[in-house]
């Protein structure tokens, strides 16, 4: 406990150094102009200036990307606001009552609550990592290849139990992920699998890639369709309205601690943020007194929203560095960045790279605090670059795509797959195939697939091994729960609905 | 095909027949998981699982959901389920896809500078009905910009061709 606080201690020494602030000052106005533009969301803003990062060392490179992330949290309450269009899709519970609000004038309100909302979440989410990720790491550290792979097993089950997607659909995409993952070399034998003779394939699909065609392109192609157009409310946050909104917020302490609650337990399962954000609006407004005025412009139902998802945004790295599973296509990103700097993501990054772990948990606390103050200040300045016109907006996108793409592995081929993933992204969205499921997968397929098969090795095949001990059950078991949870929610359903019935 | 407009403003191709082919395309990939890692090998070698094993049962898994898929969106969903869009924002889409198709295939040949100029310029132009005194300037300086960015602060290489070449910018 007292070694983690002096490497906490250490990690800010790092962290404060000025070409880190500036990095993170950069990351975080990066970051906002990505939340705030359509077609750039958090998980492929990350993944385009991913390859600015390979000159720098990887704590530099991870602070930058993680306050791009920051930004880009704090960047869809913005658009959210005073457009009523969610930059990000965490931040649609946030229109219900901020776009009331702004149009009743009270835009500055609140911004300033949904900016001052994200930090609490934030900042618990980051006080909770700095708790608990090391005691998890150092239980993972005695995991061997079964109990990886019961991990992994879990984290992609709760995605076919949680999301909001039919259960096919989200195994389909997930599915399609593990294909895309296995295609090239196999890592166990060396040998080239579903290559069919194309010299292209050889080294299989890049997940960056995946990433910024599905979320990038296809969003672009999305707005397209919509032929948005930005009218918005106009932006001042005055020193006056802050105080003022602070002076008020302190009242709601108590939704606020719930919203920190369940944005943490979502953000942890890879459920994410954005059902985080949802639910947390829900019952707060079944359990507000004020509740029947939400949808009007009630400014709690900026604070749960906003506190929920980005407490679960950031809760969504304790998984990622504690285990090696990312808990986000946006922690994914950043999962993929710790693999191209050469670290092994997982328990024992806590012990062979203690600079980086801690350099990074001491830049969540630093960039969250630079980042409300960014976002305070230059809410104006952010909100005029919504008014310059899609047509100019997206074509600037689609080359800061192409260029991301083709960074990744200096492969102009890789560019035309962006493409396609971009049109694929765009068909999959429209019928509600869920894409974070199988970005995950493809970045996860090999790793997955090793645990699986040395597992399997260990066991001479037999799959027992998956149930050999008492703390491997358990983890295959609640994933078992969580994959047939709609048809267990289900039968529940119908037994209490009977149940009902006979006593009526 | 008559370009009325419905009461929901035009026509297009229905949900129903885009979502049964999106769960075929998804289905046909499974398949091709299943053929690529029956020629590798999917039973069990001396030193354990061949590399088919694992994409073997994945192609599966894909096949079998697709096929659920198709049947809850042929079968089991009744009614209508409206437009998958109307054909003109499929036009909009389309106006996106091609001049993107048409960069991403000149790219490796006169590099990403010229062929962002040209991309970001015909958008305005054509897209955005611009006058080229404004979408000139802006298709010249994104690509510049962007060299000084990546090339020069973060010395990260992109693709070049002739007119760099002819100006001597090789990093």
């Amino acid at each position: 406990m007292f070694d983690d606080l002096g490497n906490l201690m250490y990690g800010f020494s790092v962290v404060l150094q000025p070409h880190n602030i500036l990095l993170m000052v950069v990351g975080i106005v990066l970051g906002v102009i990505v939340g705030v533009l359509p077609g750039l969301g958090g998980a492929n803003g990350v993944a385009i200036l991913l390859p600015l990062t390979f000159s720098m060392s990887p704590t530099s490179a991870i602070i930058m990307l993680s306050c791009i992330y920051w930004g880009a949290l704090f960047g869809g309450a913005i658009t959210s606001i005073l457009f009523n269009i969610p930059g990000e899709p965490w931040s649609v519970a946030t229109t219900f009552d901020g776009y009331p609000m702004a149009q009743q004038g009270r835009a500055g309100e609140a911004l300033t609550a949904a900016f001052t909302s994200s930090f609490v979440g934030a900042l618990f989410a980051v006080i909770m990592i700095t708790l608990v990720a090391p005691l998890v790491a150092s239980f993972a550290l005695r995991f061997g290849p079964a109990e990886i792979f019961s991990v992994y097993f879990l984290a992609f089950c709760s995605f076919v139990g949680l999301s909001k997607e039919p259960p096919f659909k989200t195994i389909a995409a997930m599915m399609l992920g593990f294909g895309l993952g296995a295609v090239g070399l196999d890592q166990v034998t060396g040998q080239l699998r579903l290559t069919f003779g194309f010299e292209t394939l050889l080294g299989g699909f890049d997940f960056l890639i995946a990433v910024i065609g599905l979320f990038g392109i296809g969003e672009i192609l999305l707005t397209m369709e919509e032929g948005l157009s930005f009218r918005g409310k106009s932006a001042k946050i005055s020193l006056a309205v802050v105080i003022k909104t602070w002076k008020e917020l302190p009242r709601y302490w108590l939704l606020s601690l719930r919203s920190c609650l369940i944005g943490c337990w979502m953000g942890i399962s890879p459920a994410g943020a954005t059902p985080a954000s949802f639910m947390s609006y829900g019952i707060a407004k079944r359990i507000s007194k004020r509740g029947h005025n939400f949808g009007k412009g009630e400014i709690e139902g900026v604070v749960a929203p906003e506190t929920a998802a980005h407490a679960a945004g950031t809760a969504a790295l304790l998984p990622m560095l504690a285990l090696g599973v990312p808990g986000s296509p946006t922690a994914a990103v950043l999962l993929g960045g710790l693999l191209i700097w050469g670290l092994q993501p997982g328990p024992l990054l806590f012990v062979e790279q203690t600079e980086f772990v801690w350099g990074l948990i001491a830049s969540m606390y630093m960039g969250n605090i630079v980042g409300l103050i960014v976002v305070l200040t230059c809410v104006p300045l952010f909100a005029a670059i919504l008014r310059v016109p899609f047509s100019v907006i997206a074509p600037i996108i689609l080359v800061l795509c192409a260029i991301g793409a083709y960074t990744v592995n200096n492969n102009s081929f890789d560019v035309v797959m962006m493409l396609v993933f971009g049109i694929a992204g765009y068909f999959m969205k429209k019928t509600n195939y869920p894409m974070a499921p199988m970005v995950l997968a493809i970045v996860l397929g090999d790793k997955a697939e090793e645990s699986f098969r040395q597992s399997l090795l260990g066991s001479q095949g037999s799959l027992g091994v998956f149930f050999s001990n008492a703390l491997v059950s358990t983890v295959m078991t609640l994933g078992l729960i969580a994959l047939f949870w709609p048809l267990i929610s289900r039968a529940m359903d119908l037994v209490l609905r009977r149940g009902s019935a006979a006593r009526a | 095909m008559s370009e009325t407009a419905h009461e929901a403003g035009g026509t297009g191709p229905s949900h129903r027949a885009v979502e049964a082919g999106v769960a075929i395309v998804i289905g046909l990939f499974g398949v091709i998981a299943v053929i690529g890692s029956l020629r590798v090998g999917i039973g069990w070698a001396d030193d354990g699982p061949m590399a088919g094993f694992f994409p073997f049962y994945i192609g599966v898994i894909i096949i079998l959901s697709s096929l659920v898929n198709l049947y809850t969106v042929l079968f089991a969903t009744s009614g209508d389920q409206g437009l998958f869009a109307t054909w003109d924002q499929l036009g909009k889409v389309t106006s996106v896809v091609i001049p993107t198709a048409i960069y991403v295939g000149i790219m490796p040949y006169i590099g990403i500078y010229v062929a962002s100029a040209l991309l970001i310029g015909i958008f305005m132009l054509w897209l955005g009905k611009y006058r080229w005194t404004i979408a000139i300037p802006v298709a010249l300086l994104v690509p510049v910009l962007t060299f000084f960015f990546f090339e020069r602060w973060f010395l990260v290489p992109l693709p070049k061709g002739p007119l760099e070449r002819l100006l001597g910018l090789y990093a």
